[in-house]
């Protein structure tokens, strides 16, 4: 792999371009492999990359039934925070964090992490009691947040209107390293970086059944044949619960459809990413200068990744009160993304019932987030055949044990 | 968009008029059962990509509680039908056999 530089740049506009390499390659499937990651998004391609970066783990492949990258991971609204309630997600979500930050230099992949701050509104008084709550516990846990005056928002935020009559402002929680990133780059780079350390990707290849003997997993068939493996790790968001019937288990999980949309390109107007969950709107702005605006999900279990209308005009009316300049936006853009929501709405990672299959999935509405710290997480769990400290309180056995981690309360939403 | 039809009052309306349950005929698990059968009736969830069978509310309308047999990849309505039942009626069984051949009933 040919490094990526302000050199190679020059380099190649010596040469029209002519010597760029492709950014992974596109290989056939192997007869065995050691690993295989079923999902080539985020998370999957996260776990290729650190089983081979931090586990020597290289004989691995991330089969992928569409194109790469092509589910969630370029659905979402790209929001990068940590300010989470209980000490298991903050210590995922933290490490995840800290991981964007030098991620960049870390794949040589541009992935245009911006910490340019994430605000939380609190628009009920039960969600300032909640953010209040939330800033004690980060701060014990060494998560920099902090609350926020309405009038200091409105400093920060010109453009926001906090004595709306239905949904004033009455504080927010700022965590000024959250941000966002390029959630393409992020798949991208990671694909990259795995595929250079000798990981297969493996596009258009569908699974369509998982083989089993009475020792556990023996391997996968595909629409590019069968796959010989010891160890399976099913990584595929909404799909999941059609997985992991293949692979012969339930999970408590239930599959809905996630909207968003893009407005026209404005002048830059908003340098932070804001969040009002009581209303389910989340909103920043692109470098192109779109407003990228999240809405709730359906309450309806749903595969066909489109939303109902209704939910995306709620979310518009509710933040044109919050940011009136909204209303005179056209949209651009909208679609959906199939989200896999657990009974408690916060992930699984860990074994499953049947042996040599791993799970990664239930991120819900808050996954890309946590890709790095996540495939940080299931790649120890990989390697040792058991979580570690970091993935073993999203274990799935805490659904039988009623150890729930009980994010959606504090949050008001899902993630 | 989905337009159901409430099988008490007979009215046909678009999503906003209803309010989704969730997955039907859960067999529920109380005091004395084992945590794996409560975990099962709390949260243990079929979600197929295909034909589902659910429960809805028609909140603004009648009120009333139906079930609805649909297909979450197409979101073709099969049929709704009371909630006093816990098997999917016959006729619901062949309007969706009807449509998908391969179709089985889940044990």
């Amino acid at each position: 792999m040919k490094r990526y530089s302000a050199f190679a740049i020059a380099r190649e506009a010596f040469r029209h371009h002519t010597g760029w390499e492709r950014a992974w390659r596109s290989p056939q499937p192997k007869a065995e492999y050691d690993v295989v990651i079923v999902g080539a998004g985020g998370h999957g391609l996260a776990t290729a990359y650190y089983l081979a970066k931090n586990h020597g783990i290289t004989n691995v492949a991330v089969v992928e039934k569409g194109w790469l990258g092509g589910g969630n991971t370029g659905r979402n609204t790209t929001i990068i925070r940590s300010n989470y309630l209980q000490p298991s997600s903050m210590a995922i979500f933290e490490k995840s964090r800290g991981l964007y930050e030098d991620l960049s230099q870390d794949l040589n992949y541009n992935i245009m992490f911006s910490p340019r701050g994430v605000m939380m509104l609190a628009q009920t008084e039960h969600e300032l009691r909640a953010w209040k709550r939330t800033a004690h516990a980060n701060r014990i846990a060494g998560i920099e947040s902090e609350m926020v005056t309405p009038q200091q928002i409105q400093e920060m935020i010109p453009i926001i209107q906090t004595a709306g009559p239905r949904y004033p402002v009455l504080g927010g929680l700022w965590q000024a390293r959250g941000g966002s990133a390029r959630h393409d780059a992020v798949a991208w780079g990671y694909a990259r970086a795995a595929s250079n350390m000798g990981v297969d990707i493996i596009q258009q290849c569908e699974v369509i059944g998982v083989d089993r003997d009475a020792s556990g997993v023996t391997g996968i068939q595909t629409t590019k044949g069968a796959i010989r493996t010891k160890k399976l790790c099913i990584v595929v968001a909404g799909n999941s619960g059609v997985l992991a019937d293949m692979a012969g288990f339930k999970l408590p999980v239930e599959s809905v459809a996630l909207q968003a949309l893009v407005s026209e390109p404005i002048k830059p107007a908003l340098d932070c990413v804001v969040m009002a969950n009581t209303v389910h709107g989340y909103m920043s702005q692109s470098d192109k200068g779109e407003m990228v605006i999240g809405g709730g999900a359906d309450s309806f279990n749903n595969y066909t990744q489109r939303g109902s209308f209704h939910h995306l005009e709620e979310t518009v009316r509710a933040l044109i009160e919050t940011f009136p300049m909204v209303s005179r936006l056209k949209m651009l853009r909208h679609w959906g993304g199939i989200v896999d929501m657990t009974g408690d709405r916060s992930p699984i990672i860990g074994t499953t019932p049947v042996p040599g299959v791993f799970i990664n999935c239930g991120w819900g509405t808050g996954g890309f987030k946590a890709i790095p710290g996540s495939g940080w997480a299931t790649a120890e769990m990989l390697a040792d055949g058991a979580p570690r400290a970091l993935a073993a309180p999203f274990a799935l056995d805490r659904f039988t044990q009623g150890r729930m981690i009980d994010e959606s309360v504090a949050a008001a939403v899902a993630h | 968009m989905l337009r159901l039809t409430c099988p008490v009052c007979g009215a046909t309306g678009e999503e906003t008029e209803f309010h989704a349950g969730g997955e039907a005929h859960l067999k529920r698990f109380g005091p004395g059962s084992t945590d794996e059968d409560f975990r099962d009736y709390l949260f243990q969830r079929q979600n197929p990509r295909g034909v589902h069978f659910e429960r809805w509310r028609h909140q603004y309308g009648c009120g009333k509680w139906f079930h609805v047999a649909r297909c979450t990849q197409t979101l073709e309505v099969f049929g709704s039908y009371t909630a006093q039942t816990s098997t999917v009626p016959d006729h619901i069984q062949s309007a969706i056999k009807a449509r998908r051949p391969d179709w089985e009933p889940a044990q």
